[in-house]
């Protein structure tokens, strides 16, 4: 830590901010509002009207001041390079946020009549369009709010297609070991159980293993491919040929569909159900958390169970199905209204800018990325696996060993060099996960600027450097942060 | 292409490290029988301004709620958000963020976090909020999940004031678990007897507040009469301003309080992205599902926040999370925070009282439409009519939107099959809405009833 201490604690541009419950001017407001007519305090049921709330009071400019200082302790893809393996931080271009704030398109309200929102159900029809072009499938559930939800969908769906063919008994569904959370929990919530299938030592799932789980109470597989070893599942056309042939379905997680959009049709490797997540591959913002949107494109057997609501071509115009209609057979409902609108206009403004061409190029340029990574820095980390990865580069920690310095110790130290990390400790199949994906968004020089940096790294750490390495960070807003006295003793709000 | 910097030479330098002779040399794995050789037939890459012009042009085609008196609500309300919250919102490094897994350079999305999880609390009238779930409908589903873990019972009782499209969710939710939904029928008049439906096999009731046809309820009774029987009571809020007005959920003995944020910061957006709030009390706190943002010290001893808490959740606990949920509503999460600092506490209640001044101001005028009652008897600023037992609400709505008038929800577009409430119309109005809106609706509505 610098040695050079201010009055204030600020430093320089890393200003200092408190809670905005700790400001304020009681009786302030940053919103100018008209005298409210009387209030009829017979109309509440007999409820007391409200008192003070706690909340401060502050005026525009302290309000803007305050986010703009909290902003500026972030770090954001518009920052610098975010390899977050697994999460596709690529760039989320500024039309897609001009667009989505078309009058038009913003300023409608989800249940005006059909005939005064064409163009709305027109941008949903046309993304479904192109999601079922770019899969080969022939129908997609556009309201899933996220991947997580699009799995849940897709569960829900081959969970009510085997009790429509008087298959209920099938409860089991096989997860590798290497998949992502969200899969498991997804299929608890779908009340299956869960059963683990073993990678082989080539990074991928062991057919033989799978096999030898398949049986008559095997409702499918859930496979996430390219998988989260950054590995395409060369062996997927078999795969699916036996999860079909013990009569289970194939639900492919679809979070690393970025790296084969326009160069593989996903119907093509026999999958039943997979989501997309548009807030990684369209290039939607992720928002610090979200809202993200995970459409659920589904294969012919699966279809008629899609959850309401969906566009069709109707007599009229777009028609908005938001019940039953003739032969479907809807499991449900999965979230209020149509889906997320807002990040549907962004995909699709995304999609509709690089077109056919583009969309293959940057799967094309996220792949070549990472294996330029994987080639530039195989010689002083480790690499998983051998051979080519797709969009995203795995090591693990065999290059840290005896050194002292962790995983953890080293994606810190990459945040005092000006970089995001990559994901740590995940796929939990190798040891101290090192996963990196540049995205397609990332040019040649900043590529090499980071392979410098950590080829620095890796070597000051096999020099012997442990201690800096756990001080590390040292240039941020906070340092290392005591994640166990969170959660030993919560403190989940402010008081007064 | 204006998103992609590589060259062609860089390609080929990068090709060279790499040691290959082309990009379709590092797609090998792909079985060959699935490679495609070159780019589907679809359009091809365009400028901003070509895409520009078609989002215009479907634009166009809509008649956005700003053209028009405007007066629905059902689950989605038109209120004006102050012009500095999208300007903020915009800032990419609240916007181009991941979630904040490292919280060394995310301080600024955890400390917003962590201050929507007070104001939630504080405005819900609860001890703790979560970092958001996806929209109301998906945390009315949450909740009911979680009173079935709390109480380790089946029965979740829903109430008929509940929206539609969350009685709907919460039912598919339900599906194919050990827990039951019972759904009671619509209820436009508020006369649902709920009190003589909680037993000792019920985990929740689940009501929504003010309900679906504007309905204002003192839930205290039904507070006490879950908690004698050791139920919990789960309350909906689908309009948040209207926590500006009465006394609280909190207040009125709800254990888990569920709500629909998008009336602060957002806009309408064609119904998404949503918020999804999620309250409840200190106690069940590791029951919750969702990310939580809390606050600790660095190594330096100062103060900050990280995610906490996370052994609830699917990235450590997998099949025993306690949802699946990983993204959420972040940003919609920050755009309701910055709203309600931006009105401060006085500016909420404030805004509240105008809320319900305008749909006082609205009935009364109404009242001059012959054949038009008001089925409410307490609302906030959204209230169901009865049109005339001849009179096809659904009708009236389409040929308002004729004259340029959005006038309202038919409430057979949710209960198609329920030929009593094919009359009913639910009405909203906001701070957005100006006398002269008013009196447009009212003398259309004489001209088409």
């Amino acid at each position: 830590m610098s040695d050079v201490n201010t009055f204030s604690g600020n430093r320089g541009l890393q200003v200092e901010e408190k809670l905005i419950f700790e400001m304020g001017n009681p009786g302030c407001s940053g919103v100018d509002l008209p005298e409210p007519g009387p209030v009829d305090l017979d109309r509440m049921d007999g409820l007391a009207k409200r008192g003070a709330f706690g909340l401060p009071d502050l005026s525009e400019p302290q309000v803007v001041r305050h986010y703009t200082r909290l902003s500026q302790k972030n770090y954001g893809i518009d920052t610098g390079f975010y390899p977050l393996g697994s999460c596709t931080m690529k760039h989320n271009p500024r039309l897609s946020e001009k667009l989505a704030r078309l009058p038009g398109l913003a300023d409608l309200h989800p249940l005006q009549p059909q005939k005064t929102v064409q163009g709305a159900l027109e941008v949903m029809d046309s993304l479904a369009e192109w999601l079922k072009e770019l899969t080969g499938m022939p129908t997609v559930a556009m309201s899933p709010a996220a991947g997580a939800h699009g799995e849940w969908c897709g569960l829900m769906a081959i969970r009510a297609a085997h009790d429509d063919n008087c298959q209920g008994h099938r409860r089991r569904i096989l997860v590798p070991e290497s998949a992502h959370g969200t899969n498991p929990a997804s299929a608890a919530m779908c009340g299956f159980s869960v059963d683990p299938i073993p990678a082989k030592d080539n990074g991928r799932v062991d057919l033989d293993a799978l096999k030898a789980k398949l049986g008559p109470d095997v409702a499918g597989l859930m496979l996430t491919n390219p998988n989260t070893c950054g590995l395409f599942e060369s062996e997927i056309i078999e795969i699916a040929a036996a999860i079909h042939g013990a009569g289970g379905y194939f639900y492919c997680d679809g979070a690393n569909f970025n790296a084969i959009v326009g160069r593989v049709k996903v119907a093509d490797l026999g999958i039943d159900a997979m989501h997309i997540n548009l807030h990684k591959t369209f290039a939607t913002p992720h928002g610090g958390g979200g809202p993200g949107a995970g459409p659920t494109v589904l294969s012919a057997a699966l279809a008629a169970f899609a959850p309401v609501p969906y566009v069709v071509h109707g007599k009229d115009g777009f028609e908005l199905v938001e019940g039953g209609r003739e032969g479907a057979k809807p499991f449900g409902r999965v979230k209020g209204f149509h889906g997320q609108f807002g990040v549907f206009v962004r995909a699709l403004a995304y999609i509709t800018s690089m077109g056919a061409d583009g969309l293959r190029q940057a799967s094309s340029d996220a792949v070549l990325n990472a294996n330029y990574l994987q080639a530039a820095l195989g010689d002083v980390l480790t690499p998983s696996f051998d051979g080519p990865c797709m969009h995203e580069a795995l090591f693990d920690d065999r290059f840290l060993k005896d050194t002292g310095v962790t995983t953890l110790d080293f994606a810190k130290a990459l945040i005092d060099e000006g970089y995001h990390p990559m994901t740590m400790y995940f796929p939990l199949v190798v040891h101290g996960a090192l996963l990196m994906e540049p995205t397609e968004s990332e040019s040649k020089d900043t590529l090499d600027q980071f392979i410098a940096v950590v080829r620095g790294l890796a070597l000051k750490a096999k020099a012997g450097a442990a201690e800096a390495f756990k001080a590390s960070p040292q240039f941020t807003p906070r340092r290392r942060l005591d994640e166990t006295l969170a959660a030993r003793t919560p403190v989940l709000r402010w008081k007064a | 292409m204006r998103y992609l910097p590589l060259t062609e030479s860089d390609r080929r330098a990068m090709l060279a490290v790499i040691g290959a002779k082309d990009v379709d040399e590092l797609f090998r794995d792909v079985p060959a029988a699935a490679r495609l050789a070159e780019p589907l037939p679809l359009p091809r890459h365009q400028g901003e301004m070509e895409v520009e012009r078609a989002f215009t042009r479907m634009a166009g085609k809509n008649l956005s709620a700003g053209c028009a008196p405007f007066f629905i609500g059902a689950g989605i309300y038109r209120h004006h958000v102050p012009a500095a919250v999208d300007q903020l919102l915009l800032r990419g490094e609240f916007l181009t963020a991941y979630t904040p897994y490292q919280p060394e350079v995310s301080q600024g999305t955890l400390q917003a976090l962590f201050e929507f999880q007070t104001q939630v609390a504080m405005i819900t009238g609860m001890d703790v909020a979560n970092a958001s779930m996806y929209d109301g409908a998906t945390a009315t589903a949450e909740a009911a999940i979680m009173a079935c873990r709390i109480t380790k019972r089946a029965k979740v009782i829903l109430s008929g004031s509940l929206h539609p499209h969350y009685a709907e969710t919460t039912e598919t939710s339900l599906r194919y678990t050990e827990m039951e939904a019972e759904l009671l029928p619509p209820d436009p008049l508020g006369f649902e007897d709920l009190l003589g439906r909680v037993d000792s096999q019920t985990a929740c009731v689940v009501v929504q507040n003010p309900g679906f046809f504007g309905g204002v309820k003192d839930l205290r009774l039904l507070a006490s009469t879950c908690h004698e029987v050791g139920a919990l009571l789960v309350v909906m809020v689908a309009e948040p301003t209207s926590l500006g007005l009465f006394e609280s959920p909190g207040a009125m003995g709800a254990d888990i309080v569920v709500a629909e944020g998008q009336s602060l910061g957002m806009g309408m957006n064609f119904g998404g992205p949503g918020l999804g709030l999620f309250a409840t009390r200190d106690k069940y706190v590791r029951q919750m599902p969702g990310r939580l943002a809390g606050q600790t010290v660095d190594v330096d001893g100062k103060r900050g926040w990280v995610l906490t808490l996370s052994t609830r959740e699917q990235h450590i606990r997998r099949e025993k999370a306690t949802s699946n949920i990983c993204t959420n509503s972040g940003l919609c999460a920050l755009a309701f925070s910055m709203h309600l600092t931006m009105l401060g506490g006085s500016g909420f209640g404030r805004l509240a009282e105008i809320n319900h001044a305008n749909a006082v101001r609205l009935e009364q005028k109404l009242a001059k439409v012959k054949g038009l009652k008001v089925l409410a008897q307490s609302y906030y600023n959204e209230f169901a009519v009865h049109l005339g037992d001849d009179v096809k609400a659904a009708e009236v709505v389409d040929a308002l939107a004729e004259k340029g008038i959005l006038g309202g929800v038919p409430a057979s577009r949710f209960y198609p099959s329920w030929p009593e409430l094919a009359p009913v119309l639910i009405l909203a109005a906001t701070e957005t809405n100006t006398e002269d809106d008013m009196d447009r609706l009212v003398a259309a509505l004489k001209e088409v009833v």
